[in-house]
């Protein structure tokens, strides 16, 4: 084999279909659910009952938000292009549509995919098909996730949960939760594990929806759970108390495979600005020439050459983390390498948009305004931008996270 | 010079032409020339010590290339072998071939145990020491991007294999890195775009024991430079062309036998092969921030006269825009190497360096410029890559290294910055490298068609 970065050959009609979608389905209704939040947008059912029959088919591998698994089976040694680099590059394309309707579409959730990413076979088999979101903020604990309140207490052969959740994306809609909880407060992080609860659950209730400022067509909402119980059987992966950490870094792992994704929405919604601003840019007559320097071009080409080298840095961070995880290797650097760039990126990109294409960009009659509010979420949720430096500065230095805290 | 003129200080020294004297300043003038006066000397009014030698800073000699070997002319003038381009797989990978990292190994050994230990000794004598230079050939550096049927060591297009050892090479130094790409560069221009005829007549100094030194000689000494549009001329003389111009910041201009000069030719740019024993040439030291062991040197071309064979490649600008990309490719490669070279200093650094109790690194605002730098690095390379891999395949690489380029240039010279910042006045004094490195970073936005890949 050889060095090469362009788009996997085998991926291009996945691609080429998410893009048709995006531009057919997602885009003729991303305005309307921006203005209509809180509205469920119906047309997804359609869409989703799609995804689900290319998966059946087995043409559409990864077409959406779905876990990620490492996977044994292959021992050619052969490097693979696998179902992680299928998800980056079909969610980039569908965020070029809309990442707020992205992240609404069912049975994509992030839950799901820490289904895919921890459950045993059973639970695998029993949560096939389900529509899961993800229950892991609480009103006063964010990025530091190993101090979470909700408590889960073994009674018998159930867990009773106790506790408030915020931000659960999908929230309201989506059929189950996976929720966070601690079994003992006292053991730390090691105690920390994850419930799939079920939508009508007695005890769990969704409190109120948020307002926000991007990604309205996305439903966030506030999950109370008051004595919630819930079989013993829905505790994903295993029960045991592992003091050495291990537990807590495989729910951590989690994020290995969901933070390439999340900087593959950031790839997505920022390349919609690109794509548009180059253009409104082309019909005003400034054309970047990649031949000549940056220098000897207009401000507003300098800028957009600018924009798009990030651009295009970010998304080759995202490839290489999903390329790693398709060859089974350990991938947590590079992918919080990936979502820091692109989270940062993403709004630097689309707020310069809106700044170089001025009163066009601004106005709501064009998306460009609506990319900039869009595109914030993706640098603080699964981790903000000052975590994934963490842990990155983490990683390349050697240090715990005793020692740079 | 009028009386006038020589009182106003602007146009000299950095000084912008809009500047005015009062009459504090004309006093201080006029004992600023007293200061800089032989008379002092002459009647011992001058301590010996303020004597200091400020040759370095522009070594004025300007002789013509003294180095004249004489390459017998061979071959026929038809289209040379060309190296196939490297056949695609269509699967993403990051994996260098088994050939590539060989390669890279025995590159990288080479520049921690020789040029590292030889850079800042290099950088004061803006020179590349002879032994650094030899070990370059000694592993075919200049013969790399030649294919084997020119007598090179390639199966295919090298240039993902070029850009893998150039960032090596930089890795140890990158003034050094330039030093050794020089010749190969001429050597893997010719491979691509020479006339039977120019291999025969020149390619064979390259594969042989006794390599000559050469050069690429593109950029020029203005303001916003636009290297497609070459100030210096090629005009049609009789069977040939007539050369002028003034050409700069080229590496080992001085030693160098064999030149590819940057032109003109009816308002399209175009390559000429000039031996430097051609009438007309003119060279003297041009020292710049960084890049210094590469012994950067201006070159005066003053109705140079070469031979209709003299063309390399194209004359309709398509073969000069491939080496200036090419040429790009190769800087992005060094910028890379360098980054790395900073990263990897700087990582030790801010955890051994302790204030307030602890090592610095235990601090976010250290350890996130740390991390940053990690991040940007490695964007940087992997743009990199991707324009060498599509170069080496023979697509379209217009896009990728531009936007590689662009990332090198600005996130590099931040790294080269930070580089300093995070070893505070130890950044700043030579006893650490990063001065240096700091210093070479800048150029990449700055130089074009000093090497390729």
């Amino acid at each position: 084999m050889a060095i090469n970065l362009d788009d996997p050959r085998k991926f291009r009609p996945l691609v080429g279909q998410a893009h048709q979608v995006a531009m057919n389905m997602l885009r003729p209704i991303s305005r309307k659910y921006d203005r209509a939040e809180h509205e469920y947008p119906r047309e997804l059912d359609m869409l989703a009952a799609m995804i689900d029959g290319l998966s059946e088919s087995g043409a559409g591998e990864g077409a959406g938000a779905a876990g990620v698994r490492r996977e044994d089976d292959d021992a050619t040694g052969a490097t693979r292009n696998g179902a992680n680099l299928a998800s980056v590059m079909s969610i980039a394309e569908m965020c070029w549509g809309d990442v707020g309707l992205l992240l609404s579409m069912p049975r994509q959730g992030l839950g799901n995919s820490a289904i895919a990413s921890v459950a045993d076979d059973e639970q695998l088999e029993r949560f096939a098909g389900v529509w899961a979101a993800m229950a892991i903020t609480e009103p006063g604990v964010g990025s530091d996730s190993a101090n979470i309140r909700t408590t889960a207490t073994l009674d018998g052969d159930e867990y009773v949960l106790n506790g408030e959740k915020i931000y659960v994306t999908s929230g309201e809609r989506a059929d189950h939760v996976v929720v966070w909880a601690t079994l003992d407060r006292d053991l730390g992080r090691a105690a920390i594990k994850s419930f799939v609860v079920p939508r009508g659950t007695p005890g769990m209730r969704v409190d109120r929806l948020e307002h926000k400022l991007g990604i309205r067509a996305s439903d966030t909402a506030t999950i109370i759970f008051e004595d919630c119980r819930v079989p013993r059987a829905n505790l994903l992966g295993s029960p045991d108390v592992d003091t050495s950490g291990g537990g807590f870094a495989g729910a951590m792992a989690t994020f290995d495979n969901t933070r390439p994704l999340v900087a593959a929405m950031a790839v997505g919604c920022a390349r919609a600005a690109l794509d548009l601003t180059r253009q409104l840019l082309a019909d005003a007559g400034v054309v970047v020439d990649h031949d000549r320097a940056a220098t000897l071009q207009s401000a507003a080409a300098a800028r957009l050459l600018r924009m798009e080298s990030d651009w295009e840095g970010a998304r080759l961070l995202m490839l290489q983390a999903a390329w790693m995880a398709d060859n089974r290797r350990p991938n947590s650097l590079e992918a919080s390498m990936a979502k820091a760039k692109a989270g940062r990126v993403g709004s630097d990109i689309t707020l310069g948009c809106v700044e170089l294409a001025g009163t066009i960009g601004y106005s709501e009659t064009e998306l460009l305004e609506k990319w900039a509010r869009d595109s914030k979420i993706l640098d603080i949720f699964e981790g903000t931008q000052q975590i994934q430096q963490l842990i990155v500065a983490r990683r390349v230095l050697g240090l715990s996270s005793a020692e740079l805290r | 010079m009028s009386l006038i003129s020589s009182l106003r200080p602007g146009g000299r020294h950095g000084v912008p032409t809009s500047e005015a004297r009062d009459p504090v300043g004309y006093l201080v003038a006029g004992l600023s020339r007293l200061a800089q006066s032989d008379l002092l000397d002459r009647v011992g009014l001058r301590r010996p010590a303020e004597q200091a030698v400020l040759t370095v800073t522009r070594s004025g000699f300007r002789t013509v290339t003294a180095a004249s070997r004489t390459f017998a002319r061979a071959g026929d003038r038809v289209p040379g072998a060309r190296p196939a381009p490297a056949r695609g797989s269509g699967v993403f990978d990051l994996t260098p071939t088994e050939d590539e990292q060989l390669l890279v190994d025995v590159v990288t050994e080479y520049a921690a145990e020789v040029l590292r230990p030889a850079a800042a000794e290099a950088n004061d004598a803006c020179a590349a020491p002879e032994a650094a230079l030899r070990a370059g050939l000694e592993i075919r550096l200049p013969i790399l991007g030649l294919p084997e049927s020119l007598g090179g060591i390639s199966e295919e297009r090298s240039a993902m294999a070029g850009t893998l050892v150039a960032e090596a090479l930089a890795h140890g130094d990158l003034g050094l890195a330039v030093a050794n790409l020089a010749p190969g560069s001429v050597a893997t221009a010719l491979g691509l775009w020479g006339t039977d005829a120019q291999q025969r007549t020149y390619l064979p100094a390259f594969t042989g024991d006794d390599v000559p030194c050469a050069a690429l000689a593109l950029t020029e000494p203005r303001v916003l430079l636009d290297v497609l549009a070459p100030a210096t001329t090629a005009v049609r003389d009789g069977d040939g062309y007539r050369l002028d111009g003034v050409k700069t910041l080229v590496p080992r201009g001085a030693e160098a036998e064999l030149l590819v000069v940057g032109a003109s030719l009816e308002g399209r740019p175009t390559l000429f092969l000039v031996e430097s024993s051609t009438p007309g040439l003119a060279v003297e030291g041009d020292p710049a921030m960084g890049v210094r062991a590469a012994s950067l040197a201006r070159l005066t071309l003053d109705g140079v006269r070469v031979g209709a064979d003299a063309v390399l490649g194209e004359t309709d600008g398509s073969t000069y825009t491939e080496c200036v990309r090419l040429s790009r490719l190769a800087w992005c490669a060094l910028a890379v190497g360098t980054a790395q070279a900073v990263l990897d200093h700087v990582t030790p650094y801010v955890k051994e360096r302790h204030a307030f109790g602890e090592p610095i690194a235990h601090r976010q605002s250290v350890a996130f410029m740390v991390a940053d730098i990690a991040i940007e690095l490695q964007a940087m390379r992997l743009l990199t890559y991707k324009a060498a891999a599509r170069a080496a395949a023979g697509e379209d690489f217009s896009r990728e290294v531009s936007l590689a380029r662009t990332a090198c240039a600005d996130r590099g010279m931040r790294i080269g910055l930070d580089g300093v910042q995070l070893l505070g006045g130890h950044g700043f004094v030579k006893e650490h490298p990063v001065e240096r490195w700091y210093r070479d970073l800048r150029a990449v936005a700055v130089m074009e068609g000093t090497v390729i890949v």
